[in-house]
């Protein structure tokens, strides 16, 4: 791809993003702010191409390094997301939490 | 060695369309992960396409960049067949392979044990830190990158007619790479800074260097000077010393700002992960990073946008930081001034008998950790016939939601729970407030009185409920903003004097 061509990929998602992230109802900004954080550790492709290429040892152990922090962000992100999210129930409660 | 550096470009440059249409799906992916947070009913299959289009970007990124031979050796070579296509090679690769898998393993462990024992109060803490997973994974990358410029296939092998031939970084790549490093490193340290303040391991109280605005100016400049070197030169020095000095820039911005004003940061940095995201994308020439950087780094720009509102100040004024460092003469008038202090049994009696109760939490419950006794309070009010409402300003709290996702801890359903311009209106109609934990966003100052610092901002109108219940451990203390609020001393407020969630246990006990 050349640079325009990416740029214009970014340009068009910076617009999605301002539209999508307006509808992100206000109850739910923490989930959103851990759930861009778990999908921001996509940079773990750099960091998987950095550890898989042959050719610079101190390269490849920071890609290593970046593997590992990445993945720490993606599936605590995502985990702890979906932790949030079971929590917001309607108010017709599920079995368990019923009045006394 | 030259045919190994050319394939390793190929690898790079020369991807397969479908190379490029995995990373789009990927990238699509994660726009449906936001897309579903607009509702809590779609969150949840939301934050699966989340989890989704990571898995195809990191697959995707496996087949792609460990060499061939490494996979096949793995499917096909139990009984060592392999021996003919270049053993030697093909061990290698299943070490690297493997080196990988355990890297993803070791973080996945670390991140599933910390996302299941984290306590939902301590969020804030969580996000900052993982904030600076993000900046020091992408300083990482660019380093590696710039370390091994051929393997990114953004550079090109010059062979000069004396020495050893060495890679030219396009000048680009060299941008893109400069920025996403300073990005990074700046989001690193601010994140940490941001860490320990939250954590409380770090006092909350700004800290104000002498001639900090002309420091940070020149640490600025001094960081675009270098990079313009860098950009111009390739000069290794010129790129350890952004690294640096971004590393500094990042502490010295954020050393200044305190608590309150912590929704801000946070979201700020939420947003410059997203940004340095995008620019290691460009570097790559990786869509699903450009995606993604773009959609973070929007989001945590909207996200200070309102939190800014929310408080009336401008984005430069918060980051500027010093706020609430002075403290203004009200905290001395406060207890000069007539006002009426509750028992549990006042409060529990007067809102046994209210139609509506309203409930503005703030960021004292979190301390407190009262969420669970208040949802206590609020179904035993309900069974006796009290229609029961929460109030919740964008600001309470030290990050956007924060309030929301405690109550949902504590099993309040979200249609109870309503933001300010919602809720606003029906104070007036209301019979009890029972504020607990906040106190600026109630402040009426903020309405009225143009000398006040947090004139302007949006504040909850609980005062025109028939009665105010405000919780606060001591009159002694203020608000974040260092000024008196004048609710405190209205004839229909009652002052309830305890520590939050004591008080609301007692008049638990009282309602029964």
């Amino acid at each position: 791809m050349d640079f325009v061509s990416i740029l214009s990929v970014f340009v068009l998602a910076c617009f999605v993003g301002y539209y999508v992230v307006w509808s992100v109802t206000p109850a739910l900004h923490t989930p959103l702010m851990a759930v861009t954080n778990a999908i921001s550790s996509v940079i773990i492709v750099g960091a998987l191409i950095a550890a898989a290429a042959a050719g610079a040892p101190g390269a490849k152990w920071l890609g290593l390094l970046g593997v590992v922090l990445a993945s720490v962000n993606i599936f605590g992100g995502f985990a702890v997301t979906a932790r949030m999210l079971a929590m917001y129930k309607k108010k017709d409660r599920p079995a368990g939490t019923v009045h006394k | 060695m030259t045919e190994g550096v050319s394939k390793k470009m190929e690898h790079a440059n020369a991807v397969s369309p479908w190379v490029s249409f995995a990373y789009l799906v990927a990238g699509v992916c994660f726009i449906l992960a936001l897309r579903g947070l607009s509702s809590p009913r779609t969150s949840q299959r939301g934050n699966r396409f989340g989890m989704a289009g990571m898995a195809i970007a990191v697959v995707t990124t496996l087949v792609t960049h460990v060499p061939q031979q490494a996979l096949g050796l793995v499917l096909t070579g139990p009984d060592g067949v392999i021996a003919s296509t270049g053993p030697v090679l093909a061990r290698l690769d299943t070490v690297t392979l493997l080196e990988i898998l355990a890297a993803i393993a070791i973080g996945a462990v670390i991140g599933l044990v910390t996302a299941r024992r984290i306590a939902m109060t301590a969020m804030p803490q969580l996000v900052a830190a993982f904030h600076s997973l993000v900046g020091l994974a992408a300083v990482l990358v660019a380093i590696a990158a710039f370390l091994n410029p051929v393997a990114f296939g953004i550079a090109d092998i010059v062979t000069p007619m004396i020495g050893q031939p060495f890679a030219v970084i396009n000048r680009v790549s060299r941008i893109e790479m400069i920025l996403g490093v300073a990005i990074g490193a700046l989001t690193f340290s601010g994140s940490v800074i941001a860490f320990l303040k939250l954590n409380g391991s770090m006092s909350g109280k700004p800290i104000l260097l002498p001639q900090r605005h002309l420091l940070n100016a020149a640490v600025a400049l001094a960081i675009v000077f270098f990079a313009f070197g860098f950009w111009s030169g390739q000069h290794a020095v010129d790129f350890w010393l952004v690294v640096a000095l971004s590393f500094l820039i990042g502490f010295l911005l954020i050393i200044p700002i305190g608590g309150a004003d912590m929704p801000v940061v946070v979201s700020m940095l939420n947003s410059y992960s997203g940004w340095a995201a995008a620019a290691m994308g460009f570097t790559l020439h990786n869509s699903a990073m450009i995606i993604t950087g773009a959609l973070v780094g929007s989001s945590g720009a909207i996200l200070s946008y309102i939190m800014c509102r929310a408080m009336n100040r401008s984005f430069i004024s918060v980051i500027a930081g010093g706020f609430g460092a002075v403290e203004g003469g009200g905290a001395a008038a406060a207890t000069d001034r007539a006002w009426k202090r509750g028992s549990a049994e006042d409060a529990a009696f007067l809102m046994r008998e209210a139609a509506q109760v309203v409930i503005v939490p703030g960021y004292g419950m979190a301390v407190a950790q009262a969420q669970h006794v208040l949802r206590e309070m609020a179904d035993k009010l309900k069974e006796a016939g009290v229609r029961v409402k929460y109030a919740i300003h964008p600001v309470a709290g030290r990050m956007p939601g924060h309030m929301n996702v405690l109550l949902a801890e504590a099993n309040v359903p979200y249609d109870e729970v309503f933001e300010l311009e919602d809720i606003n209106a029906e104070f007036a109609q209301t019979d009890v407030t029972f504020v607990i934990g906040a106190n600026d966003v109630t402040n009426p100052a903020a309405k009225t009185d143009k000398s006040s610092p947090i004139y302007g901002m949006p504040v909850l109108d609980v005062e025109r409920a028939k009665t105010v219940l405000f919780v606060k451990r001591s009159m002694g203390g203020v608000g974040y903003a260092g000024v008196d609020n004048d609710v405190f001393y209205r004839d229909n407020t009652m002052m309830l004097l305890a520590d939050a969630k004591k008080m609301v246990e007692e008049i638990v006990k009282a309602l029964d």
